[in-house]
């Protein structure tokens, strides 16, 4: 069974919530994500999403620009970014998803991508600027590498479309938090409560949270009302301001944070 | 005003209803603005078929922009050049001082019938930028200019401008400082403020349905270019020019023309320092197909569909991608599209200034570049008309510095 089918179904009956990490691939070092990624996986995190960085990333904020910029004036490749994976499968059985805009994966060949992503062991994919009406062909491509293609909703889709991507979505979808780009912000839209309870009426189908979660108390009070949260811009930051201490230091503060993260969120019951 | 010369095509049914031309084109956004470009898509389509709303931007494009633009005749050119029939299209004779002020006229009019009070855009050379605040002057709407910082740089004397007329420009200095970067940075705001906020895109490129939106209201150029031909000349011109940045006085230009395949089109990129050298903005001549700002389209890129930095003296024109019916009309064959360099672009400005008292825009002057080859193709007793799609009085200052240095070494 797909890695993130199983993690999904497993939350779901023993009703604990889900802590999807998000990191840009090559950041800050190419040598550091398979530390980082590792040590996010043994300390709570249940998925880890790796972005590809692009030249060009219009739905992100300052903070994952800027880490997609360092990465790739390091010159990282997508070749790289397979090998970088291959070798966090080889240790860990972590759900692995690549997130990333399509332009780069267009010109890798769709085919071609998505049948290394599945034989290295990558679980599914999240492209942000390919919606329904432009996926028809990666999408019936992933189901043929078995591969989950996960879609995207925010606080704007209107409730029949909430519908159809919920049927669309392999294993969960992603709910954006906010009307806007990503980077962690402080406390909660008040509006964020009642969307989330509206998706709930709608769909059946699990739902994570992501785009500006950062604290441990707003992933707690979020995951209330969702299948759990996606904390992205906030792991960034942590990264980049421990960025020059040495990697033991690195990996400390990561596993802390993750920790926190973590048990804020376990034991939560859905609130309504 | 004027007829709307009725024509059978098949271009004409493009985009398809998912705004797609062929492979190009399309919808590649976040979730986000699905909503909002469907809502835009149901104005647009409604304020098309209603004549209230034709007669109202009509009227603003007699009365305000000083519609129609003259087709001038370029007695000097022709006789220096020596072969066809040199005609220009005065877009440059525009209040603001090029074509943009067509779009931005058009697409204020949906945002104030929309309800959005609030206008945001981006600009190269500034004269979107320009065109846009002032219309937003003009209908008392709030205004947000993006601009790259390279571009603020070159251009000083359009953000002035820009400021004077009320609007606020901010400067982007992530990526190449240019276009492109205005172009995400104004994407942002627009996902973050989708609610009160019109995005009004100044090329014919972009998610559905902004090709198709500017293409209409820039076809106001053919439109008017296909009667004052006609008067003149009694026939068809055998060749149509305009310089191609994200392609929307071309598309202008071109698309009345279309179902007439008598007539020839060529648009012009910027090739910078050479098309071998690597710096240049010619995604049609160099580029292949990929997705950037929301479309599919001819794109600059490398290998792993990183978007490259592009190249031309004018801000106008230095961009990596292209408007996505472009692309199609390129692979069709029905468009041919050539490039010409930062050198020639600038002799057509010393050229058309020097002969005609006319002071092209640098993107204009790379239209302009190609006549000396291009009226020896046809007979003398044939025309070809240019798009001069603005004046050159913000590249003065960039003229003047090239210039000298020139005639230092
Ligand atoms: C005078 C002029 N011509 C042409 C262009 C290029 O745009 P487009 O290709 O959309 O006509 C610009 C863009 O700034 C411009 O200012």
């Amino acid at each position: 069974m797909n890695r993130i089918t199983h993690t999904i179904e497993t939350a779901r009956q023993n009703q604990h919530k889900l802590l999807s990490i998000f990191i840009t691939a090559g950041y800050p070092h190419l040598e550091l994500t398979v530390p980082l990624v590792l040590e996010a996986a043994k300390n709570g995190a249940d998925m880890i999403e790796i972005g590809i960085p692009f030249s060009d990333p219009l739905a992100d904020g300052p903070t994952i620009q800027q880490s997609s910029q360092v990465a790739l004036e390091q010159g990282i490749t997508l070749t790289q970014i397979f090998d970088l994976v291959s070798d966090i499968r080889r240790q860990s059985p972590v759900p692995l998803i690549l997130m990333g805009y399509i332009n780069p994966i267009l010109q890798f060949g769709y085919k071609e991508f998505l049948a290394k992503a599945a034989e290295i062991g990558v679980d599914g994919l999240i492209v942000p600027d390919l919606p329904p009406e432009e996926a028809g062909e990666l999408k019936s491509l992933c189901q043929q590498f078995s591969l989950s293609n996960i879609f995207l909703i925010s606080p704007n889709t209107p409730s029949e479309r909430i519908r159809y991507i919920g049927e669309l979505s392999t294993d969960f979808v992603y709910c954006v938090s906010v009307t806007g780009v990503t980077g962690a912000r402080k406390g909660i839209n008040p509006n964020l409560l009642k969307f989330l309870r509206h998706v709930r009426e709608l769909i059946t189908k699990p739902f994570l949270v992501g785009f500006g979660i950062a604290t441990p108390e707003d992933a707690q009070n979020i995951s209330r009302h969702c299948d759990g949260v996606i904390v992205g811009s906030a792991f960034i930051d942590l990264i980049r301001n421990n960025a020059n201490k040495s990697e033991l230091e690195l990996l400390t503060s990561v596993a802390k944070y993750i920790r926190n993260l973590k048990s804020s969120i376990s034991g939560v019951t859905d609130g309504y | 005003m004027e007829t709307v010369i009725e024509k059978k095509n098949s271009n004409q049914q493009l985009p398809d209803e998912r705004g797609h031309f062929g492979i190009y084109g399309g919808k590649y956004v976040p979730e986000i603005l699905i909503p909002v470009l469907d809502e835009l898509e149901k104005a647009y389509d409604k304020a098309r078929k209603d004549p209230s709303f034709q007669s109202e931007l009509s009227s603003y494009l007699e009365d305000y922009s000083g519609r129609p633009t003259p087709l001038y005749f370029a007695e000097n050119l022709t006789r220096k050049l020596g072969g066809a029939k040199i005609y220009l299209k005065r877009e440059d004779l525009n209040h603001t001082g090029a074509h943009k002020i067509n779009n931005t006229l058009g697409q204020i009019l949906l945002a104030k019938r929309m309800g959005k009070t609030r206008i945001i855009a981006e600009t190269g050379a500034g004269q979107h930028g320009v065109a846009t605040a002032t219309v937003a002057a003009r209908f008392g709407l709030q205004c947000v200019i993006y601009m790259g910082e390279e571009d603020m740089q070159r251009q000083r004397l359009n953000v002035f401008r820009m400021r004077l007329l009320g609007a606020e420009v901010k400067c982007v200095s992530s990526g190449s400082r240019t276009l492109k970067d205005a172009i995400n940075e104004a994407i942002r705001d627009w996902v973050t403020n989708v609610r009160d906020t019109f995005y009004l895109i100044g090329s014919v490129v972009g998610p559905h349905p902004y090709p198709m939106m500017v293409r209409d209201f820039q076809s106001v150029i053919g439109r008017e270019t296909q009667k004052q031909i006609f008067n003149k000349e009694k026939k068809w011109p055998a060749c149509l020019v305009a310089c191609v940045g994200g392609g929307s006085n071309a598309m202008g230009l071109f698309y009345p023309f279309l179902p007439h395949p008598e007539v020839k089109m060529l648009g012009v990129e910027a090739a910078g320092l050479g098309l071998e050298s690597g710096h240049h903005s010619a995604p049609l001549s160099c580029g292949h197909p990929g997705v950037l700002h929301g479309a599919m389209s001819y794109l600059l890129q490398n290998e792993d569909g990183q978007i490259q930095l592009t190249h031309s003296v004018s801000a106008g024109l230095d961009y990596p991608g292209v408007g996505p019916e472009h692309s199609y009309l390129k692979d069709s064959g029905r468009v041919e599209y050539t490039a010409v360099t930062d050198e020639e672009a600038l002799s057509a400005f010393q050229l058309l200034a020097e002969t005609e008292g006319i002071i092209p825009a640098l993107e204009s002057a790379h239209a302009v570049a190609v006549l000396p080859n291009l009226v020896h193709q046809f007979d003398s007793g044939d025309s070809v008309v240019v798009c001069l799609s603005g004046r050159g009085d913000k590249d003065v200052e960039i003229v003047a510095k090239r210039l000298d240095s020139i005639a230092l070494q």
